[in-house]
């Protein structure tokens, strides 16, 4: 610690770290446009002066740019001088010379840092009566808005775009007062992780393409915190509602998951909840009037249930609390996870090796740590991509962190210690069945096929421990093995990623042994499994059967009612074995949100809400329960979560007349109850009735604007707000208005702090950990004097076919996921159905890129056109995960390819 | 008077290719240094002898080189760069080297890079020295066939690699840090500082940036001794200097004289006086981004220090005569012009505070000015001082506005009196 004065009064603050920093930390007002805690310093803006003196008898002292200056025991610092203050909104005045002072019609407005920052300064009276200097706009695609004319030229949408997530199609162009920033010419921005410029952006050049087509201010949103349902990462975020209607998604700042960033698909993947295919009204179907109410609805399933054996499937999509009333619902030897066999138990295997506690899960925050990573198969830029975006903190980090040895440069200059690494990266092997933009950060990069990745792994674990045996690999391969092996060797924090994506159930265990093998006093070893969805985990910790068993059953058993819980069963098995699930069982009752292929084939229909409407919990690939909340009360009242729906029907079921009113945290008690495994999940989070100083938390700000009005066409007077019986939160703007504990931030607003930057306000330290953040509930022990054990089990080498071709999927940031396609942005942005193999796969069979071929899968025949690729393994063929309209396909086994004549 | 730098270089004649060179004494610096003296035995010498930094900063040489990591833990590779990018309007002074010389430069580099102990050495050329790059061209190719560059130079084990790089004509690239950004194919913007280019330079290694000037001085320094340099001084200052003169003058033009003759002769002397019908009114003395002087300082010593007491700069020590029937506010208005176009856009005062600058001039000069413009350029000569901006671009162009409104400032309230420019 040094002790710093500033304006005479004495702070200590911590080394390394910048003046800028220090006030930010203290609570000191002091603006800043061009420096950002992910980014660190670069001193452009000249914002953030203040003054420096020699010492205490320095009168005159020296303006200095905070941002540039680091910490010195003894400095004194002037914040409030009269030259700095003058200077500090001298610089807003010349950053406004050119701004078109659009607030009134600009998407910023009312979350904008300049305006903040404007504010902050005092500057008012223009005193520029030139001409203002324009510029022309581009198109950046179906999910950002371009708007060059208000850019203030801070450079840290390029700094964010190019610098820290790698994407190439964004930069600076031109010089002097011309500067601009966009593409070389219009077109879509390449980057998944565009989206975090309209955050990064201080005012409104980048802005969110979907919330203006139904834009609301900031303030007039009602929000809640939520945690993306897009993947298996969980990051945390901001859902905002107006007219109830899901407007926008926000970053969520939390320092375990995801901290600053969200991907697109996080971002932009939220408007299939307002589309126009939700399910609204319970159906029952074959009748005259097949839409019902509720009491109807509940009376018909009363019969459905009598006098049935009434089996459950569960849902990877659907909350903790859901699966837990259906298996509640249904008993748990009649719950069954919705889920294709063969995925299946590839996560048993996951399950079990993380509660086998050997080694830590792999935090976000450790792979941006780690100083070395393997991804072993898992295309995770794809499949969990804001993990990608870790790896290349991670990667980037080490390189600093190598270079800033034995030298006096702090880590904040971020121009200084970028060039100083130049092209230097930390260790990563990417080893994965194709080419990912994560190759060319790579140290080693491998593309081979899911047994021989597996090899591979089983090769790495060898050398690591002599437990393992040895693996027969071609010179090559065995290179990389020893190269990958060594640099985990020397790693402090080496994490392995693998994942389920593969469908390789030898990947998991090669993965799990190169960990036992590392977990050594000398490392500290993480270990991740990306999962499909967004609780995967909490579905496959149930440890129920398959799928396919349901099916079975089925087949041999008379008198079946199943029930379906949001879930699309054509997504996760060939279409024959859903087609025959849906002939041999009696009754189907159905819960989701949007119609798809299952929902076609439910003889009861049930809406159920999204992550928007209503309550839950979900648990992420590292095990890590987060709790989403409600972000409105729908004003249909059948939309609601399937657990309450389960509720009612446990309640008919039971025949309990009694009314007990259910909360979300008693349905994770009786998952507790259930499944032992689940263990702490429902202490994760304050209960419905936590309140401070007697006061719930509102999900409205306190500038929420017009509520006497907004019905005023209909009623004069104000309907009662809604109650919230679920959570610690009113639908309003009333209550706690202090900073609420970390998972139950609503929004980052302070005084003074509309835009999101309010964000350091609600942190321990300027990008550090938020005030008493508690990230979820770890439902994994790691058990640190547990005893090594090995998976010896290593399968055959990949042989290459006459003929035929494996099939594996091959993901899309946009398109694979189910939920998010329907989001119009994101819909636009899928591919379209190919099917990839080998260059010389393809030269062998005449073909050439966009080639017809025919594969056939289960008697049923797909006409595809194809891509040929140079990295692709010979023998393999891939074709896009998940795309809508696209069957599920049996992936990891070997399908034909045929030539279709012309 | 002795005139090392340009004793051989006679305009109208080709310059000495590598033989004619050799003949006249030329490389027997580097043979010598490299026979039977240690790189920190140059640096030392350099040191002694009092050069100092000819491209306007006028840091000394030696001082600078001193702060390159040396011995065998020093990074690798350590690179030596000429600084050519002679852009300060007026100036031309490096021109006549490269022009005059081109070996001069090479075997100063060398001595530069060997007493550093730099692998790598490029020249940065401005864009337009067409002539001068075909002429480095050819001199690097006859060095590197005699030997003089290359691997194992003159098998004494060291081993140098020289570049002829040509930019495409930014200000900015002058400022080294900016130099080194264009050279690595980025922006050309500058760097902050620390850390220097000593230390993390070009691709983040030690990395010594000189001008063409100082470069050309070493081989004398180096065969006839720091104390023969210190007596060629005039004054304070060790040295010759090449000065130059431009604006309304009889002779303008580029000699190379001992550092410290005065202003009035050089003008008087050297330049031949003011043209008919001319009255001397003010100066820059040392490029576009020095502060003004006026009658009153003819008779500074243009050293340094002399230069630096009377409020201004040496600069690059090549003035601009600014003569009485020339209106000063259109005088720094094309100066502020020239400064807001090649303001690289990084930082805000510099992009937003110049072009302000300019227009208030440009306005007062159409006659639409106002005294609160006046007010206003007053507080910008403050607002963009050194520590407000990035790096010293900006800074120094406020040097002649400043100065302008301090000795000149009746010129532009007859602007905003008369609404219109009072020099017609």
């Amino acid at each position: 610690m040094s002790t710093i004065y500033i304006d005479n009064k004495q702070y200590n603050v911590k080394e390394g770290k910048n003046l800028l920093e220090a006030c930010l930390g203290l609570g000191i007002d002091l603006p800043y446009f061009c420096w950002h805690p992910a980014l660190g310093s670069v001193g452009a803006c000249r914002q953030c002066a203040v003054k420096v003196f020699k010492d205490e008898n320095d009168t005159r002292g020296r303006l200095v740019m905070s941002c540039m200056e680091n910490i010195k025991d003894g400095l004194h610092l002037s914040v409030a001088d009269k030259t700095a203050k003058a200077f500090r909104s001298q610089v807003i005045e010349w950053l406004m010379t050119n701004h078109p002072h659009d607030c009134p019609v600009c998407d910023e407005g009312g979350s904008c840092h300049l305006q903040d920052m404007t504010v902050m300064t005092g500057h008012d009276y223009r005193r520029f009566h030139y001409k203002k200097r324009t510029y022309t706009n581009q198109y950046l695609g179906p999910l950002i808005h371009h708007e060059m004319n208000r850019c203030i030229q801070c450079y840290r949408c390029v700094r964010y775009y190019h610098d820290y997530a790698g994407g190439k199609d964004l930069n600076v162009f031109s010089a002097h007062n011309h500067v601009y920033f966009g593409r070389e010419k219009d077109g879509v921005l390449e980057s998944p992780f565009s989206g975090n410029l309209v955050e990064v952006c201080p005012t409104g050049v980048f802005t969110d393409k979907t919330l203006r087509e139904h834009y609301t201010r900031k303030w007039d949103l009602t929000t809640a915190p939520s945690v993306c349902n897009h993947c298996s990462v969980g990051c945390n975020t901001i859902a905002g509602e107006r007219y109830g209607q899901l407007r926008c998604i926000t970053n969520r700042f939390n320092s375990e998951v995801n901290g600053y960033f969200l991907c697109d698909r996080g971002r932009f993947g939220y408007e299939f909840v307002n589309s126009a295919n939700r399910i609204t009204q319970p159906i029952i179907r074959n009748r005259a009037v097949e839409a019902v109410d509720e009491v109807v609805v509940m009376d018909h399933l009363k019969q459905l249930m009598n006098n049935h054996t009434v089996i459950g499937i569960g849902s990877a999509r659907a909350s903790v609390e859901s699966n837990a009333a259906l298996m509640q619902l249904v008993g748990k030897e009649n719950f069954y996870q919705g889920i294709s066999d063969s995925l299946r138990f590839i996560q048993k295997r996951i399950v079990e090796v993380m509660q086998s506690g050997k080694v830590q899960p792999a935090s976000l925050q450790d792979i941006q740590q780690a100083d070395a990573i393997l991804v072993l198969g898992e295309d995770i830029w794809n499949t969990a991509p804001v993990m990608a975006l870790a790896v290349r903190q991670g990667v980037m980090k080490t390189a600093a962190h190598h270079v800033l040895e034995n030298r006096e440069l702090p880590g904040w200059h971020d121009a200084a210690v970028r060039e100083l690494v130049q092209q230097e990266k930390g260790f990563l092997a990417n080893c994965t069945i194709a080419a990912s933009p994560l190759d060319e950060l790579s140290s080693s990069t491998v593309h081979l096929a899911p047994d021989d990745l597996a090899r591979l792994g089983f090769a790495i674990a060898g050398r690591l421990h002599t437990s393992v045996p040895v693996v027969q690999l071609d010179s090559n391969t065995q290179n990389q093995a020893a190269i990958i092996a060594a640099a985990l060797q020397q790693a402090k924090r080496p994490v392995i990623i693998s994942g389920a994506g593969c469908y390789n159930e030898a990947l998991i265990r090669a993965a799990f042994d190169i960990a036992v093998a590392l977990n050594t006093p000398e490392h500290e070893v993480r270990l991740a499994y990306v999962m499909p969805e967004c609780n995967s985990m909490g579905l496959a910790m149930t440890q129920s059967a398959g799928f396919e068993n349901a099916v079975l059953r089925t087949t041999r058993e008379e008198n079946i009612t199943a029930i379906v819980l949001e879930n699309d069963l054509y997504r996760n098995v060939p279409a024959h074995i859903a087609d025959l699930f849906f002939n041999s069982v009696q009754h189907c009752i159905v819960f989701d949100s949007l119609n798809n292929a299952t929902t076609q084939n439910a003889d009861v229909l049930v809406p159920a809400a999204t992550f928007a409407e209503g309550d839950g919990t979900l648990v992420n690939y590292e095990g890590r329960a987060q709790r989403f909340y409600q972000v409105y009360m729908p004003a249909n009242k059948n939309i609601r979560e399937s657990w309450k729906w389960l509720q009612k029907m446990e309640e008919i079921r039971t025949a309990q007349t009694a009314e007990q009113v259910y909360h979300p945290e008693d349905l994770l008690v009786m998952c507790e109850r259930l499944m032992p495994q689940f263990a702490g999940i429902a202490g994760a989070v304050p209960h419905h009735d936590f309140r401070i100083n007697g006061q719930a938390l509102p999900r409205a700000p306190h500038r929420y604007s017009g509520r006497t009005a907004i019905l005023a066409n209909l009623a004069v007077s104000e309907p009662k707000p809604k109650q919230d019986n679920d959570s610690p939160f009113t639908f309003t703007m009333e209550g706690y208005s202090g900073m609420p504990p970390s998972p139950l931030i609503p929004f980052f607003w302070r005084p003074g702090w509309n835009s999101i930057q309010a964000v350091n306000k609600y942190q321990q330290e300027p990008g550090g950990a938020l005030r008493n953040e508690q990230a979820g509930t770890l439902l994994f022990e790691y058990k640190r004097d547990g005893e090594a054990v090995y998976f010896k089990d290593i399968p055959e080498a990949f042989m290459v076919r006459k003929d035929k071709w494996l099939l594996f999927p091959q993901y899309h940031v946009f398109g694979s996921e189910e939920l998010s396609a329907y989001s119009k942005g994101v819909g636009e942005l899928s591919p379209e159905p190919y099917l990839a193999i080998s260059s010389r796969d393809a030269d062998q069979l005449g073909l050439v890129d966009g080639s017809l071929v025919t594969i056939k899968v289960f008697e049923q025949a797909y006409e595809l056109p194809v891509a040929t690729n140079m990295l692709i393994p010979n023998g393999v063929a891939l074709m896009p995960a998940g795309l809508q309209g696209m069957p599920a396909m049996n992936w990891n086994a070997w399908v034909q390819v045929m030539s279709v004549k012309l | 008077m002795e005139r090392p730098l340009t004793q051989y270089i006679h305009p109208g004649c080709p310059p000495f290719d590598l033989r004619e060179y050799e003949m006249t004494g030329g490389y027997a610096a580097l043979r010598k240094v490299i026979g039977s003296m240690s790189p920190q035995e140059v640096q030392k010498l350099v040191q002694e002898s009092g050069l100092k930094g000819r491209g306007g900063a006028g840091f000394n040489t030696g001082m600078k080189w001193s702060f390159v990591p040396m011995g065998e833990n020093a990074p690798q590779p350590k690179y030596l760069i000429a600084n050519a990018d002679e852009m300060e309007p007026g100036t031309f002074k490096d021109r006549l080297l490269l022009e005059g010389n081109p070996h001069q430069l090479i075997e100063g580099m060398i001595l530069a890079a060997y007493a550093i102990q730099a692998d790598i050495s490029y020249i940065f050329l401005r864009w337009a020295y067409k002539k001068a790059a075909q002429l480095l061209r050819k001199s690097i190719h006859e060095a590197y066939t005699a030997g003089y560059l290359g691997k194992n130079i003159l098998g004494s084990g060291f081993s140098l690699e020289m570049h002829l790089h040509t930019g495409v004509g930014r200000y900015m690239c002058g400022e080294e840090t900016a130099l080194l950004n264009a050279l690595e194919g980025k922006r050309a913007t500058p760097r902050a500082k620390p850390p220097f280019p000593q230390v993390s330079g070009l691709y983040g290694k030690p990395t010594i940036v000189n001008n063409v000037e100082t470069l050309c001085n070493l081989p004398h320094i180096v065969n006839n001794g720091a104390e023969w340099f210190k007596g060629l001084g005039n004054g304070k200052d060790s040295g010759t200097k090449l000065y130059g003169v431009s604006g309304k003058v009889n002779k303008p033009g580029c000699w190379e004289l001992p550092i410290g003759v005065t202003v009035r002769e050089l003008i008087e002397e050297h330049a031949g006086g003011m043209k008919n019908g001319y009255r001397f009114k003010g100066v820059l003395p040392g490029g576009a981004s020095t502060d003004f002087l006026t009658t009153e300082h003819l008779d500074v010593k243009m050293d340094f220090v002399s230069v630096a007491a009377a409020g201004s700069r040496l600069g690059t020590g090549t003035m601009v005569v600014m003569d009485d029937a020339t209106c000063p506010v259109g005088f720094v208005h094309n100066l502020q012009h020239f400064f807001a176009q090649e303001s690289c856009g990084f930082c805000t005062p510099c992009r937003e505070g110049l072009p302000w600058v300019e227009k208030m001039l440009l306005s007062l000069e159409r006659g639409h000015g106002t005294a609160e413009d006046v007010e206003m350029l007053q507080m910008h000569t403050q607002l963009l001082g050194p520590g407000n901006t990035f790096c010293a671009l900006a800074p120094g162009a406020m040097e002649p506005l400043q100065s302008a409104l301090k000795y000149f400032r009746e010129d532009f309230e007859k602007h905003v009196e008369l609404h219109k420019c009072p020099y017609g």
